[in-house]
């Protein structure tokens, strides 16, 4: 027999996540749900792990802080120091202040881009991509479960779909993969 | 879901439903641009030539031909610099700061005013750009090696502090705003039937397709994006200011310039917004999703920063004569009742005056009026930088040199065109991209919606 992908549509997130629950409680695995704006508290239902883009975007924020300290003693200090307005740069500790605002504005620099390039590249949204959302209306106004049966072997495409239809299901979908 | 006192008007007028806020929006994008947009696009495109073509007779002569003198050797070119980078400051206000607030009313704005804050920041960095003379060396500003040693840049001067904070700011903000509309170009995508516009917003959608981890992303990179760039509005109008603040010239050498010039920013940038959005709400029929209430809220801000920025401007006043600098108090005795008083009092009346009048509900609430008072605070504020900046150089330490500035026709050429470069922007936002963030408004209509409201008070009494 042939796998097959099964589309529940909801026309309600709440709807969707009474759904989601009823598949998840009988032992049926969710593959992914389709929205147009995110679904509140549907990620511990499915078991979507939480992010780690904060992470990364403080990673790169800390990067970007020791890059302005570095380049900057390196510029300003070590490399030619300048004696501007009677106030020589002499060291790294006296001039500290006056690079506080560069280094600040360098480190969210570095954080948000370096955030937003790696966001976009987990999230497979990049310029030229094809669109994956199995249906157009995921993006307007309903709210899709997608079930697999190659994930869900003790289930039949049968038992799922009659689960499906106990919750406020707008409609239903199957398809071969 | 989490349900709101009903005692709270609510942000999303009659009966809607998450097809009709995509029909909503998108509808104006597929369908012909009604004709009062060609009128405006065609008048702001010429202003934005006249203008363009103002920079180049400009940049070919060199800055000579603005009104500049060895006395008075900054005037309408930073003037309008830092009027530009205040108007840039509500955008990620409103998408920022008003997000951490968890305000829900933001989300029928901060698309549209995002962009304006963008287009205002594109304008600002024109003017110091074309204020080298020549835009060629204009990578200067840079740490870049080069051949004269390396000599690098100058990391202990406001101005060097400018490029960083303004080149980071346009473009996190430009990020942010990007990352937001990805999921509404994808609505577009998927909705629009003509070949050539499925094309395109395909393209511009980078193949978003709305699962939960990419959701569960999108709102991680939003909340993170937001605590970084809160700091950020601050700091940026925080370092315009320093370029005036650090430098010794009675009446720019105080300690208040970044909190005033920061609340500054805010009141005129929130005035730049009202003046678009109610022309945006009228022409683009979005008067149930950009409510009186909307308006409401954002004269309250306007109230709030002006009154911040009168006691600043009168904090300033008792300074001067309090510190018992002769030089500081003749600074301000001058701006007050000098050569250039009318300047000083259309600050005054313009910023500190007439927002009071918004203490009034009723005023707060009258659509006219509200467009009218922006109009106002807009030329208040450009004339608040006007008088920090000429009034304090016209009449320096030697009273030989005591001068006055007298704009050139390419002072008045080179303002007037970067506001037809903006408007021209505005207006190409408006035709082709969502004005309205979908997926935030979709994700408030069943709490703040009314016909939803009325639903749940019904439930509640029975």
């Amino acid at each position: 027999m042939a796998n097959k992908v099964i589309y529940a549509v909801y026309e309600d997130p709440e709807q969707l996540k009474d759904g989601a629950r009823k598949l998840v409680s009988n032992g049926i695995k969710v593959k992914d749900t389709w929205s147009p704006f995110p679904i509140h508290g549907i990620d511990p239902i499915i078991g979507v792990k939480r992010t780690r883009l904060a992470i990364a975007a403080f990673m790169y924020g800390i990067t970007g802080t020791c890059l302005a300290t570095l380049g900057m003693w390196y510029m300003n200090i070590f490399d030619w120091p300048m004696n501007i307005g009677g106030k020589p740069s002499m060291s790294y500790y006296q001039n500290v202040p006056a690079f506080i605002p560069v280094t600040f504005e360098f480190t969210i620099l570095c954080a948000a881009h370096g955030m937003a390039i790696t966001y976009m590249i987990r999230n497979k949204t990049l310029p030229g991509m094809p669109a994956r959302n199995p249906d157009p209306r995921s993006t307007d106004d309903k709210f899709i479960i997608e079930v697999r049966t190659g994930d869900n072997h003790g289930h039949s495409a049968e038992a799922i779909t009659s689960l499906l239809r106990e919750t406020p299901v707008f409609e239903i979908n199957e398809r071969q993969y | 879901m989490h349900a709101e006192a009903a005692i709270r008007e609510p942000l999303i007028l009659g009966h809607k439903t998450y097809h009709d806020i995509t029909n909503d929006i998108v509808g104006p994008i597929e369908n012909k641009a009604p004709r009062g947009w060609y009128v405006l696009i065609t008048i702001a495109g010429l202003i934005a030539l006249y203008g363009v073509g103002c920079i180049m007779y400009l940049l070919s002569k060199g800055i000579g031909t603005w009104g500049l003198n060895k006395t008075v050797d900054w005037a309408w070119d930073i003037t309008n610099f830092v009027w530009w980078v205040g108007i840039g400051h509500a955008g990620t206000l409103i998408s920022a700061v008003l997000l951490l607030f968890r305000q829900k009313w933001r989300m029928a704005v901060n698309r549209s005013a995002e962009a304006m804050t963008i287009f205002a920041v594109i304008m600002a960095g024109t003017f110091p750009l074309i204020h080298m003379g020549r835009l060629w060396v204009g990578y200067w500003v840079f740490p870049l090696p080069n051949q004269y040693g390396s000599l690098w840049t100058n990391f202990n001067s406001p101005l060097l502090w400018d490029v960083f904070a303004i080149s980071t700011y346009f473009s996190v903000s430009l990020v942010f705003w990007y990352i937001g509309l990805i999921p509404d170009f994808a609505t577009i995508r998927d909705k629009v039937t003509k070949p050539g516009m499925k094309k395109f917003y395909s393209v511009l959608s980078f193949g978003w397709s709305g699962n939960a981890k990419a959701w569960t992303r999108f709102e991680e990179v939003s909340l993170v994006l937001a605590g970084v760039a809160t700091p950020l509005v601050f700091s940026v109008h925080s370092v315009v200011s320093f370029d005036f603040a650090t430098s010794v010239i009675p009446g720019w050498h105080t300690t208040i310039f970044p909190p005033y010039f920061v609340s500054g920013a805010v009141f005129s940038g929130f005035a730049m917004v009202q003046t678009l959005l109610l022309v945006m709400r009228k022409v683009m029929k979005l008067e149930n999703y950009i409510t009186v209430k909307h308006v409401e809220y954002m004269n309250i801000v306007i109230i709030v920063t002006g009154s911040i920025v009168g006691v600043a401007y009168i904090t300033e006043l008792f300074i001067s004569w309090y510190s018992g600098v002769e030089y500081e108090s003749y600074a301000f005795i001058n701006r007050a009742t000098g050569p250039y008083w009318w300047s000083y009092w259309a600050m005054m009346t313009c910023n500190v005056i007439s927002p009071q009048v918004f203490w009034f509900r009723k005023l707060r609430r009258n659509l006219a009026f509200t467009f009218f008072m922006s109009i106002i605070v807009n030329i208040g504020m450009w004339f608040e930088r006007f008088v920090i900046i000429v009034t304090s150089l016209h009449r320096d330490y030697l009273p030989s040199s005591w001068n006055m500035f007298h704009p050139t026709w390419m002072d008045v050429g080179t303002f007037l065109g970067t506001i037809g470069i903006f408007f021209t922007l505005y207006l190409l936002f408006a035709r082709y991209f969502p004005v309205l963030a979908l997926n935030e408004v979709k994700s408030i209509l069943k709490v703040s919606g009314e016909s939803y409201k009325k639903e749940a008070a019904k439930h509640h009494h029975h």
